[in-house]
């Protein structure tokens, strides 16, 4: 065991630390009779971020994501549990802890509409006190950053939602944090805006910076986390490298039938068979996708075939379970 | 604090100033309103003045009801800012930027008070001209002390108000239920000895006040130094619980989760 000292050290150097957190929400009902009932949103959170890494947490909505976020930023105070920025606790320590942190979420949010890009940046670079005789270098390096050099003199409110978040990103990384916490920041935007944010949170790796992500497209986890923790009900239910939670599958392969108007009784007896973990049906137009969560080694195309009978059947694929076969099993089992 | 950090700071302030004057000054229909409301305010109170022809007492009228304008402006806009704040998702980044909140609260209450105070000059130009209302002022620079005074120590029980609407999501019914019975605690359209015994105590305790009593000294050729001095002392005391109160009500809002609205 560590001693003292090498402890201490321990907690100065990583960049944060959640312990057994937890947060409860009260709520009221009835109008002239009030009920009140505390709802446990987040129950014993525990994990740690070390310096340089990107980690996600995923989960369902509701499971506690953005709360536990905002415990971290200081925006909400823990029921019980303790938590730490960079040796910083977030309950007694908070204006350290935001010093050296930034926080960006998904949406339309956030932004002064009424106000052009680069005076949204201007204003917040004075509250999170950049040195005023650098705020000029640092908007137009971070302008560069997201790709918004020449459209910052525009008013926000005439700004597309991939460019709210570009500037957003640009906004929480004014001060230069060194842990940036990352709320959904994906969250409706096109594909190519979502490409070009997945470049940007990447970019951050590459300068060192800690990254905490939350988000709900699963290959984006898979290409930007180097852990991520599964969070369902305000507990973690998993924790690990994408590649550990995939080999955490029960079944070590996944066998997908296109059908055309397959009946469910025959999806259900689909279940039947021995090398079969679970069936799923994903309707695809007029198509219905039947997946199968099977056995590692196991070899049942023609049993499902067989199965299938006179169900007009298209293409047929095997492949190794990604992250959202984990995660939905994770999230619903 | 080094002159550095005084620099930094004052111009933290300044530019937050320039940039929520902006905001407010952006929309044309909001603008438009913040001059036209007061001008209404003070149309409605000279015609029931009017009716008596009594000069002096519309000049008294003419006086309070320009500053009526400042009054509304930050009672009413300072609890309601905040909330639209709330509702745009910019609250959460101002209070967790690490910047004290009060020197966040500040230019913005400073800001609406400075729409205020264009109300004061466009009401008191159209009491000119509308209703004949002369303007006598035996010294001008008091007069004009007197002014900011009324507009620094309204902006001052904005911030306090502000810091109130940052905790209670339904705190902006408190800035809108508070503009009328102003008009009449504050002395602006009728004498405070005219009112209740038992509301004087609060009347005396709010600064505008003493702010119009301050102005009506320095137009009569009177000396405004004993009300400038109470005025400023009242606003220095909305500043200062402002901030002690900031603080407190931060950390239950960080407690009760009514930062955000979800």
């Amino acid at each position: 065991m560590p001693s003292g000292p090498l402890a201490v050290r321990f907690l100065v150097v990583t960049a944060v630390v959640a312990r057994d957190l937890r947060r409860s929400f009260r709520t009221t009902q009835g109008r002239l009779k009030r009920t009140r009932q505390d709802v446990e949103a987040v129950r014993g959170v525990s994990f740690t971020i070390e310096p340089g890494e990107t980690f996600g947490l995923l989960g369902p909505n509701g499971a506690g994501k953005t709360t536990t976020i905002k415990m971290l930023i200081t925006l909400l105070l823990p029921t019980s549990g303790s938590a730490s920025v960079l040796g910083h606790d977030v309950v007694t320590d908070v204006r350290e802890v935001r010093r050296r942190i930034g926080y960006v979420f998904g949406g339309d949010r956030g932004l002064y509409d009424r106000l052009s890009g680069l005076d949204n940046l201007r204003y917040f670079a004075e509250l999170y006190g950049v040195d005023p005789r650098e705020q000029r270098q640092r908007i137009g390096t971070l302008l560069e950053l997201v790709g918004m050099t020449g459209r910052e003199g525009e008013r926000v409110e005439g700004y597309s939602r991939g460019m709210r978040q570009r500037l957003h990103i640009a906004r929480g990384l004014l001060h230069d944090p060194e842990v940036v916490f990352l709320d959904e920041p994906s969250i409706g935007i096109d594909p190519v805006g979502a490409r070009e944010l997945r470049a940007t949170i990447a970019s951050l790796k590459d300068q060192g910076k800690t990254v905490l992500l939350t988000t709900h497209y699963m290959f984006e986890a898979d290409e930007l986390c180097d852990r991520i923790a599964v969070i369902r009900a305000g507990e973690i239910v998993a924790e690990g490298t994408p590649d550990q939670l995939k080999r955490g599958v029960p079944s070590g392969r996944v066998l997908e039938v296109e059908t055309y108007g397959v009946p469910e009784a025959v999806v259900a007896g689909m279940s039947e068979l021995s090398a079969v973990r679970s069936v799923g049906v994903e309707d695809r137009g007029q198509l219905q996708v039947l997946v199968l969560q099977c056995d590692a080694d196991s070899e049942v195309t023609q049993q499902v075939l067989a199965r299938l009978g006179d169900v007009r059947v298209g293409r047929v694929a095997a492949r190794e379970p990604t992250l959202e076969d984990a995660y939905v099993q994770l999230v619903t089992g | 604090m080094t002159v550095d950090r005084v620099s930094a700071r004052l111009r933290q302030l300044w530019l937050c100033y320039r940039l929520q004057l902006k905001i407010l000054l952006i929309s044309p229909f909001e603008g438009f309103l913040g001059i036209v409301f007061p001008l209404m305010f003070a149309t409605a109170t000279l015609m029931v003045y009017r009716v008596n022809g009594d000069q002096a007492a519309m000049a008294y009228a003419g006086l309070g009801a320009a500053v009526m304008g400042v009054w509304t402006s930050v009672t009413v806009s300072a609890s309601t800012l905040l909330n639209r704040e709330r509702w745009a998702g910019t609250l959460e980044l101002l209070v967790a930027a690490p910047t004290p909140f009060s020197m966040v609260l500040i230019p913005i209450t400073t800001a609406m008070a400075t729409v205020g105070l264009v109300s004061v000059v466009v009401t008191l130009v159209w009491n000119r001209l509308v209703f004949g209302v002369r303007l006598e002022v035996e010294s001008w620079p008091l007069f004009a002390l007197g002014v900011l005074a009324a507009t620094v120590t309204i902006a001052m029980f904005g911030f306090l108000l502000s810091v109130v609407a940052v905790r209670y999501r339904t705190a902006w019914a408190l800035g809108a239920s508070l503009e009328y019975p102003g008009w009449l605690l504050c002395g602006f359209v009728v004498p405070i000895a005219l009112l209740p015994v038992v509301l004087h105590p609060i009347s005396y305790a709010l600064a505008p006040t003493w702010a119009v009593e301050a102005m009506r000294s320095a137009a009569s050729g009177e000396s405004p130094w004993g009300e400038l001095g109470i005025c400023l002392a009242l606003g220095s005391a909305y500043a200062v619980l402002a901030a002690y109160l900031g603080v407190r009500l931060i950390d239950s809002a960080r407690r009760n989760a009514t930062l955000a609205l979800t």
